[in-house]
């Protein structure tokens, strides 16, 4: 086992330094001269060239290169234009509110996929599960910033259960938390429901069919013991392989989705921010996203490795 | 949105599609067949017809629009969906069946405009990977770095950067979507690579571009599109994503996104606005999802779960 994490943490390093020069090249792809466009359009000369020297844009190339990875290693990710602030604090202290959410979402992703997934394979071509299918098929389709405004109609304008944005500290009242948080993680989920219940299905459908199923069934288990025990626990290894990918696109579609809820997350701030131009904050929020991601992948890798021991001896060869 | 990953991604590697391999020369005897496949496909062909409505709307939009979807009207701010209005009007009073239409044409071209961009650089890169053992592991550590980024937030990281504007949306798009590509083309060429065929072909003489142009890459087409198709669905919606967000073509055009955009602080009065774009948006990607799923199951059988 020890070997193998080494070896993953190991091949991670060029990726997560190719992760940072992307990031510190966005800045590069801005047309005409930033300096400009972040002093405004009606700043002096002067202002203009204060904003360049601030921002080390008057040095060349390999300067602008060098200093930033020289600032990356302090921890330092730049000033956000906006706010003022170091962008290193601003988005590691609106993480967690995104994270709770798509954690939420992670949750409900997981039940209604894996649920409506198990039962559609169980039920093949039944009504149950042609309409879990269809579900399926319409969740992947619709966009899901439109699902979250016709969801603000429907529970918030019209029926009134839910408040149609806002936020509320998990910690300070949990029950006031789900109540904010429940439409967004739905808008959230959506998408990845479906996709995972297509998944599970799929799986599920190919287990039923082996060997040792048929073997469980003959040695006399009663239903519920070989789907439960038998075929669920080797349909859930693809599932458990792509819960790193769908944790990392929900809380990529926070971005959409927080600005609909006005929830005060990364994913709102990066929205700001991409209206304002301020990017050092847009940066740094994406090379966040993507370390934070990078570092789930592994563990998730980690874990897999350490569930279905093949792994480990099929990728040191 | 950004389920591509699940399909192109690092992680679920049993869900990486095998190529169709068999002889080259089979293809012309193939094709009818697969066609008429296709047809009692019935996923497909409902997906085909959907995909078809959208598509006839964006090509004969000066045809089936009376009227201007830049042309205001105070006079008619807010009408309902009716005789008059088909879709209603907005906050302008311009008619929304006008602006969902052209609406169409922007999505499909911004559409299109990936898919290429994805075609052609994909396959490159993909062959290039795939065939050379010296440039597999650069270029596929440079696709795993593209693909730790979030879809949608590195298409708005780009898109933020060069400004907005549907011609930057195509660009950030081909960008992010390339590299899944490419490693799907990869993983065929790394199987087609070790065929019988392609060995005689080298025996026989053939130089590297040959072997790749007339012996490999025609028989890794399958997988490539089939993703490809899926591709178009998911640069519709993405496009749709960074124009609400106010990265792509810039109002007055009329792009799905930006109406749902307009609409949202009209939404408890004039919910048409929003709704209407949304469907839209919703059935072009549900018919590209059907045409994608069919040409899968028809395509690269081998991914098809037996029924």
């Amino acid at each position: 086992m020890g070997p193998y994490i080494l070896r993953r943490l190991v091949s991670s390093i060029p990726v997560l330094f190719l992760v940072t020069l992307i990031s510190f090249s966005l800045m590069q792809l801005v047309p005409g001269d930033p300096a400009i466009l972040v002093a405004g359009l009606n700043a002096t000369p002067e202002e203009v060239e204060r904003v360049r020297e601030q921002l080390g844009l008057n040095q060349p190339f390999h300067v602008q290169l060098l200093s930033w990875y020289a600032n990356l290693l302090r921890g330092d990710l730049g000033t956000s234009f906006l706010l003022g602030r170091d962008v290193l604090e601003v988005t590691i202290e609106r993480l967690p509110v995104s994270i709770s959410i798509a954690l939420y979402a992670l949750v409900l992703t997981l039940l209604v996929g894996i649920l409506s997934g198990v039962l559609a394979a169980l039920r093949q071509n039944s009504w149950v599960d042609q309409a879990v299918m269809t579900f399926a098929l319409i969740g992947v389709s619709v966009p899901n910033f439109w699902l979250g405004l016709m969801l603000i109609v429907l529970f918030a304008v019209h029926l009134g259960w839910l408040p149609s944005g806002g936020y509320v500290d998990f910690r300070d009242d949990l029950f006031g938390w789900l109540q904010a948080t429940t439409l967004p993680a739905i808008s959230l989920a959506m998408l990845q429901m479906g996709l995972l219940a297509r998944i599970t299905r799929s799986t599920m459908l190919e287990v039923l069919r082996q060997d040792y199923i048929r073997t469980a069934r003959a040695k006399g288990l009663p239903e519920h013991r070989v789907v439960g025990l038998h075929a669920l626990k080797n349909a859930m290894i693809p599932v458990v392989t792509v819960i790193g990918i769908i944790f990392s696109l929900l809380l990529s579609g926070s971005v959409v989705i927080e600005t609909i809820f006005s929830i005060p997350g990364l994913g709102s701030l990066l929205g700001s921010a991409i209206l304002r131009r301020d990017y050092p904050v847009i940066q740094g929020g994406l090379l966040l996203v993507a370390t934070t991601l990078l570092l789930l992948n592994l563990l998730v890798d980690v874990l897999y490795a350490y569930f279905d021991p093949r792994v480990r001896y099929r990728d040191g060869q | 949105m950004a389920n591509e990953t699940l399909r192109a991604g690092t992680a679920p590697r049993q869900l990486a599609t095998p190529p169709v391999t068999g002889p080259p020369r089979a293809r012309s005897r193939w094709r009818s067949p697969v066609l008429r496949r296709l047809l009692r496909h019935k996923l497909f062909v409902s997906g085909s017809l959907l995909f078809l409505v959208v598509a006839l709307a964006a090509l004969l939009a000066d045809v089936i629009t009376v009227v201007d979807p830049l042309k205001l009207s105070i006079r008619d701010r807010f009408e309902p969906p009716g005789a008059a209005w088909p879709f209603g009007t907005d906050n302008f009073g311009r008619s929304q069946w006008s602006r969902v239409i052209y609406g169409a044409r922007l999505s499909l071209l911004i559409g299109l405009g990936v898919v290429s961009l994805n075609a052609v650089f994909g396959t490159l890169l993909g062959a290039l990977a795939g065939y050379f053992r010296r440039l597999d592991n650069p270029l596929m550590r440079i696709a795993d770095a593209f693909m730790a980024f979030p879809v949608i937030l590195l298409a708005i990281g780009i898109t933020a950067a060069l400004g907005p504007g549907s011609v930057n949306a195509v660009i950030a798009l081909a960008a992010v979507y390339t590299p899944r590509t490419a490693r799907i083309v990869r993983a065929s060429v790394l199987v087609v690579r070790e065929m019988e065929y392609v060995e005689a072909a080298r025996a026989m003489g053939a130089g590297h571009f040959r072997i790749l142009r007339y012996h490999i890459l025609p028989n890794c087409m399958a997988p490539l599109i089939v993703q490809l198709t899926f591709i178009f669905a998911y640069a519709v919606l993405s496009e749709a994503v960074l124009s609400f967000l106010g990265l792509g073509a810039q109002p007055p055009t009329p792009t799905w996104g930006n109406i749902i955009a307009e609409g949202r602080q009209y939404i408890r009065e004039a919910p048409w606005i929003t709704v209407i774009p949304g469907l839209a948006l919703a059935i072009t990607v549900l018919g590209l999802n059907l045409l994608g799923d069919g040409l899968r199951d028809v395509l690269d059988p081998r991914l098809k779960v037996q029924q």
